[in-house]
């Protein structure tokens, strides 16, 4: 208690003529359970009015406000302060394109990215009002919301040397909803258009690895387990075709 | 000034703006959805328990269909729902879920077989029936008679909410995210788009379009102390309001959940008490059986906040320093079912105030959640008195909810609205010419610009932080779940004088795009004329209805209240209009809910009479005739066969 903070925060504003990147320092007090979240909007509406940032849930749940803390890709909004030394360095989140200080374009990268994977059930089937839902087990349910629980933010691409490489990787999030898909057996794609899918430098081959994504997705999710799950996949496709 | 034309506008992109905008894109219209945020981040995102329908396939569920649910929810609603609304609603959401299903979300399902459950306080063993297996299986939630709540997890909305946005993606309907409307575009009692300003650049711009939908989900914001998104400061209502002609309806019926966590206001999921949780409090003993022997921990939302405020007054309560509260202990739930089913929760305790629930008790309190009310629709959701204008979900009072809403029929209602709706809104569009009045565009331009310009010149105005803190202030304190004439008056007085304050606001900085100190700016005059409208709907209600509980006036007045709050704010006038409309064709009689306790006062005619009165009464509030006539949906007598 009773620490005084420092914050560093990048400010750039893109709209504004002449604005330069750079760095600017606040001074706040710690309270009790402080996090990122409160701390920025106190900051906006004590001393910095014009700075930029994005919350919209406040709970950890909608990915919105991930960026860079102390050189971390994280959600501001779960992050608490006395978790941190005293000085905060805050980045944006970096590969999404700057709208303004700490604000970045998440939505129209993964919009495309949702176009570039397909990413919806694929059917021939049609939706019959008066019949019964068909069925699925549980247990297909839940590895299904296993990979579901993505919630966008950025946070594995901003640790990812590959998407710095090849712009149009699809990331490990981007894999992950391949994965989603994949196990879904409403999904009716057949293995050749997976194939076509994921076997480019965009797809998993691109991929080196290092599992930097693995490490600060705030959801969690088996990321690990869902690029041995396509490889294996993929391999058991390649092999078919070699026959 | 930029103009872009679309056969359909769609402000907002959560469940209810994204379902009928696909409506609208399955009849080949043109449709454009705006939005502040990436539509995944809209706050259908965040909800976690589930939606109701009766598919009655968990064996708890057994025997469920759409009249019991609709019982429930006109139960509820304190008879303050329209009920043939409420019907077209449980008609429809099993075939919504099915849907969702046929569309991807990973509903969980039934496992055949034995199961342990926690049902009021007890260890239970159910048998879930082997026929059922693989079918979308349900939880308990309040002031149900059946397990009838649909959910994957507690990612209920996270997962209905990107299934809904792939198909989003998939029609190719186009998306402006960091959008904001601010005004309509109207002339004549017809609605022609709207103006919006980017909240990318700053710029102004209109849109227009044939049909013009409004779905921009609540306002808890207003409340400051919330579980709601802080995007939900009631932009879009404000946007009816600010025509001058459409009502807003019920705005004093306003929801507090039992569980928002204390500090920081997150929800956790009524889920949480479906699946076994118990509320404690100082002495750690278990107080709801004494005030609801039969429902418990599971009475409806209304009545379990009143009950724990109840027991806070008598001394029960926790102090902590962010105020008092209450526990909920899902400790004998187990690591299990809190990692897996209740994993969101578990992480926002452990996250956001460092509790671990298998181990450690839960602070909670009640605390503002859900409106109820909002803009005025004829049950085809066309908005009273302004035709090409539509409004559905949180924003919308179409009115299934009346006076109190049921846990999982929020969610529920967004898709099933936005199916039914979604359809009007087509058929509306599809034989309505556009008309690209564009001086008209250009002149609701102007005003908007004129403001912002007032407030970006002002060098001597009002904080509009200060005035949003105060606005929030005023109704915590004044207008929450217990209320006084004495209270309610200090909010009225209070927030008059705010709202004569917001039309001097000033914005320190001028910095070009987004400028959040603008953002805010332009909100504030909404805001404050909002919550003048819930506080003085409030003092004149001299009732308790559903989540409306008046100190001084306790009993549930069906002489006198049984009845709808209309609210007007005609142009450059100083003060709101209040007007009443009967709630809308009855076939339940008002009764006792069973639980709640409560007085009532007996309505003066028969339910014929009033039901004869139901289209002239609001037909002279400005409805707009549905394409169908009043009641047609509405079976006479079905609930007779309920047991
Ligand atoms: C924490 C929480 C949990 C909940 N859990 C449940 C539950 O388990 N079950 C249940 O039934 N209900 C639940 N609810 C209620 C339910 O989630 C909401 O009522 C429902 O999701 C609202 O959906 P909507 O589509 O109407 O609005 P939202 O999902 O809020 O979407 C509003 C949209 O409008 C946009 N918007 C707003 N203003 C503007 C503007 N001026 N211009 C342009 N765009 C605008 C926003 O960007 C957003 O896209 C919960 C609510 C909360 C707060
Ligand atoms: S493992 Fe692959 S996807 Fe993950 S960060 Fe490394 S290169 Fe990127
Ligand atoms: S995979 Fe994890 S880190 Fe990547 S976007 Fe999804 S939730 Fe964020
Ligand atoms: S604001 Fe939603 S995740 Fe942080």
């Amino acid at each position: 208690m009773g620490r005084t903070l420092t914050f560093k925060i990048f400010r750039y504003n893109p709209t504004k003529e002449n604005d330069q990147p750079r760095i600017d320092t606040y001074e706040i007090e710690e309270t009790k359970r402080l996090n990122v979240f409160t701390a920025l909007n106190i900051l906006r509406e004590t001393q910095a009015p014009d700075l930029m940032f994005d919350f919209v849930c406040r709970a950890g749940i909608c990915g919105s406000c991930s960026m860079m803390i102390n050189g971390r890709p994280t959600l501001a909004c779960r992050t608490l302060t006395s978790d941190l030394p005293d000085t905060i360095e805050l980045y944006p989140l970096p590969f999404f394109k700057l709208l303004g200080d700490l604000s970045v374009d998440t939505g129209v990268w993964f919009h495309e990215m949702a176009e570039k994977v397909e990413s919806w059930i694929h059917t021939q089937k049609e939706f019959d009002p008066t019949a019964e839902e068909e069925r699925m087990d549980n247990a297909t349910a839940n590895k299904i919301y296993e990979a579901e629980r993505c919630i966008e933010c950025g946070c594995c691409l901003a640790g990812c040397a590959t998407i710095q490489i090849y712009p149009d990787f699809l990331g490990a999030t981007g894999l992950n909803r391949i994965g989603r898909f994949l196990i879904d057996p409403r999904d009716e794609r057949g293995d050749q258009e997976w194939f076509e899918l994921v076997s480019t430098d965009e797809g998993v081959f691109g991929c080196i690895g290092m599992m930097a994504c693995d490490d600060v997705c705030p959801k969690d999710l088996p990321l690990l387990e869902v690029f041995s799950f396509i490889r294996r996949k993929l391999s058991g496709i390649a092999l078919a075709k070699d026959k | 000034m930029k103009v872009i034309t679309t056969d359909v506008l769609v402000i907002g992109a959560g469940l209810a703006g994204e379902r009928a905008a696909i409506a609208s894109a399955e009849k080949d219209l043109d449709v454009i959805i705006l939005s502040l945020v990436p539509p995944r981040r809209s706050h259908s995102a965040a909800a976690q328990g589930g939606m109701q329908a009766s598919l009655g396939n968990s064996v708890k569920g057994k025997g469920d269909n759409p009249t019991i649910h609709w019982l429930d929810t006109v139960k509820g609603s304190d008879w303050g729902a329209d009920q043939e609304v409420a019907r077209i609603f449980a008609d429809n959401a099993p075939i919504s879920m099915r849907e969702m299903a046929h569309f991807g979300v990973p509903w969980n399902r039934v496992e055949g077989g034995p199961r342990d459950v926690y049902i009021k306080g007890k260890k239970t063993t159910i048998v879930e029936d082997e026929a059922k297996e693989g079918l979308i299986t349900a939880r308990d939630f309040g002031g149900t008679a059946k397990w009838r709540t649909c959910y994957t997890a507690d990612g209920t909305g996270h997962t209905v909410l990107y299934t809904m946005d792939n198909l989003v993606v998939q029609h190719g309907i186009t998306v402006h995210d960091r959008m904001e409307a601010i005004r309509l575009i109207h002339k004549d009692g017809k609605c022609v788009g709207a103006v919006v300003r980017s909240l990318r650049d700053g710029e102004i711009l209109a849109y227009m379009s044939k049909a013009t939908v409004i779905a921009t989900g609540g306002y808890g914001r207003i409340y400051g102390e919330s579980t709601n998104a802080v995007i939900n400061e009631g932009t879009g209502s404000w946007l009816a309001l600010q025509t001058g002609v459409v009502p807003l309806a019920n705005m004093e019926a306003v929801q507090f959940h039992p569980t928002g966590i204390v500090p920081t206001d997150i929800l956790v999921t009524e889920g949480c008490r479906g699946d076994g949780g118990l509320l404690l409090d100082v002495d750690e003993y278990r107080f709801m059986p004494d005030y609801e022997p039969d429902k418990q921990e599971l009475a409806s939302r209304d009545v379990v906040s009143r009950r724990m405020k109840e027991h806070m007054l008598k001394g029960k309560g926790v102090q902590s320093p962010y105020g008092e509260h209450l526990w909920l202990d899902l400790r004998h739930l187990g690591e299990e079912h809190l990692t897996t089913k209740l994993r969101e929760v578990y992480d926002i305790c452990m996250y956001f105030i460092g509790v671990n629930p298998i181990k450690e008790l839960i602070p909670v309190r009640p605390t503002q959640h859900y409106s109820m009310g909002g803009i005025r629709v004829n049950k085809d959701g066309h908005a009273y008195n302004m035709e090409g204008l539509f409004a559905l979900g949180e924003v919308a009072c179409w009115d299934m909810h009346g006076f109190n809403r049921l846990g999982g029929n929020s969610l529920a209602e967004t898709v099933v609205a936005g199916m039914v709706v979604g359809e009007k809104i087509a058929d509306y569009a599809s034989k309505t010419k556009l008309l690209a009045d564009v001086s008209l565009a250009e002149n609701t331009v102007q005003i908007e610009k004129d403001k912002i310009a007032n407030m970006l010149n002002n060098t001597n105005g009002e904080n509009v932080y200060k005035l949003r803190d105060e606005i929030s202030d005023l109704l915590i304190k004044n207008v929450h779940i217990f209320r006084t004439g004495e209270g309610l008056e200090k909010a009225v007085d209070g927030l008059r004088g705010i709202v004569k304050r917001t039309e001097n606001v000033q914005v320190k900085t001028d910095a070009p795009g987004m400028n959040p100190e603008l953002s805010q700016a332009i909100r504030i005059e909404g805001m404050a004329k909002q919550a003048l409208l819930i506080a003085e709907g409030a003092l004149r209600r001299t009732e308790s209805r559903g989540a409306h509980t008046r100190e001084d006036y306790p009993a549930r007045d069906d002489a006198n209240w049984l009845n709808r709050t209309l609210a007007r704010w005609p142009e450059s006038q100083e003060n709101p209009v209040f007007t009443y409309e009967p709630v809308g064709v009855l076939d339940l009689p008002p009764g006792n809910r069973g639980y709640g306790g409560g007085q009532q006062i007996d309505m003066k005619e028969s339910v014929e009479e009033y039901n004869t009165n139901v289209d002239s009464g609001q037909r002279a509030e400005g409805r707009i005739d549905p394409s169908e006539e009043t009641g047609k949906r509405l079976p006479k007598e079905a609930w007779k066969e309920v047991k």
